[in-house]
């Protein structure tokens, strides 16, 4: 239905609407989050619940303990490799529809500990992130933006057709591979499904060149 | 109190004890004591309890990684050269094992002096070396045994619970140690520089991409 004459009906008085958008309007304004934080990043998180930044506003108050009630995951902070197939079994736990938002530079890609030991280089290598947010850690108003990103991602969702959400996908995926504890590291160390490491030129890193191509 | 008399009196405390200075030319100058794992525990009663030093409080416990190097160093030596014998000057080179190295900071609360500092030493740097716990002397030692156990592969004997503590059971490398090889995981390094970069290389070599 065309944009401006939905809205002229709506100064007479009448509300067109379609099944598309009420589904959608329900959905991105009842985003329960998973009641989980990992490391500093949370901290911001629950300030962004609370009274000053107030996330209640955008209908994501209701924290749930359980994956089963909750909507959206938070990856708030760093992900060790002990705790990631744990963040994981916690994704593969929650129902359909879900998002995933990767808070932080740490759940991003591992962030000042990247190069660690036994810090896993970013959550989307096993499970698939819908909004990311750069930040160490980002504040409050980042996560509401991240938020109203991922409202608007929602608000786009077709019902039908071949882009139509995952949910409404019978075929795809809704559970991942949780990572096991190998003699060195995770197996396996990344999901081939869900990640593919991006195409990066290193060939001129490193060179005065390097900021040119 | 210094450590000079700390030393001579547990030395006549604690017969059989070998101790020696390790010196610290920094402007901090926190000199440090070797002492020998067989008679650690004793020593560690000892400080703990005598009524005049009463180190009570085991702040710190950490471990420091010495590896093995090569020592090159210039030796004369008899040779014949064209039938008549003289004196060359060659390299003889000498490899030193290396050792792991465990390193407890004590305090007293009661006296409010300190630190004191203790350094035990393995014999090498093979898998599964062995030194005293000192977690029965003081409680706080509990956990960074057990992180030292996890990063250095220190086995505590005496430990009530030596179990890994940040790495996973089935965990088999050591990372704190210098020779730790960490799995080859650069595939993705977009401001990749030094060691960095140079490791995302090797990885495309290995990988056998561009």
């Amino acid at each position: 239905m065309d944009e401006h004459l939905k809205t002229e009906l709506r100064k007479q008085g009448i509300v067109a609407t379609t099944l598309q958008e009420l589904y959608n309007w329900g959905r991105k304004n009842s985003l329960w989050p998973l009641n989980f934080g990992l490391a500093c990043c949370a901290i911001e998180m629950i300030a962004a619940s609370m009274a000053r930044y107030d996330m209640a506003r955008f209908g994501a108050e209701v924290f749930r303990p359980s994956p089963r009630q909750a909507d959206l995951m938070i990856v708030a902070g760093t992900v060790t490799k002990k705790m990631a197939p744990q963040v994981v079994r916690l994704y593969n736990q929650m129902a359909e529809p879900k998002y995933v938002i990767s808070m932080g530079a740490c759940a991003i890609s591992g962030g000042p500990f990247k190069q660690g030991y036994n810090v896993l280089k970013g959550i989307d290598r096993y499970i698939p992130v819908d909004v990311y947010i750069p930040g160490c850690p980002p504040r409050p108003e980042a996560l509401i933006d991240a938020l109203m990103t991922l409202q608007k991602l929602i608000d786009k969702q077709s019902l039908t057709g071949a882009d139509r959400p995952r949910h409404l996908q019978a075929e795809a995926p809704s559970e991942f591979i949780v990572p096991r504890f190998g003699a060195h590291d995770l197996e396996p160390p990344q999901n081939p499904e869900v990640w593919d490491a991006p195409l990066v030129n290193i060939s001129l890193a490193g060179t005065d060149d390097a900021g040119k191509h | 109190m210094t450590l000079e008399n700390i030393k001579s009196e547990m030395e006549a405390n604690v017969p059989g004890c070998v101790l020696e200075i390790v010196g610290n030319p920094s402007p901090s100058g926190q000199h440090s004591l070797r002492i020998d794992p067989a008679h650690a525990v004793a020593i560690a009663t000892f400080l703990r309890d005598a009524e005049h030093l009463r180190f009570d409080y085991c702040s710190n416990v950490t471990g420091i990684d010495w590896p093995g190097k090569e020592i090159s160093e210039k030796v004369k030596a008899k040779k014949l050269v064209d039938g008549a014998e003289q004196e060359v000057e060659e390299i003889r080179k000498t490899q030193t094992i290396g050792h792991l190295e465990v390193v407890y900071h004590l305090y007293s609360m009661e006296k409010k002096h300190g630190p004191v500092i203790l350094r035990m030493r393995t014999e090498d740097r093979a898998e599964g070396v062995h030194l005293p716990s000192l977690t029965h002397v003081w409680r706080s030692a509990d956990f960074q045994e057990r992180e030292i156990f996890d990063l250095y592969g220190v086995i505590f004997d005496g430990h009530p619970d030596l179990r890994r503590i940040l790495m996973w059971d089935g965990f088999q490398d050591h990372p704190m140690r210098k020779d730790y090889v960490e799995p080859d995981d650069y595939e993705y390094e977009p401001t990749a520089h030094d060691q960095v970069l140079e490791r995302a290389r090797q990885h495309r070599t290995v990988m056998g991409a561009q």
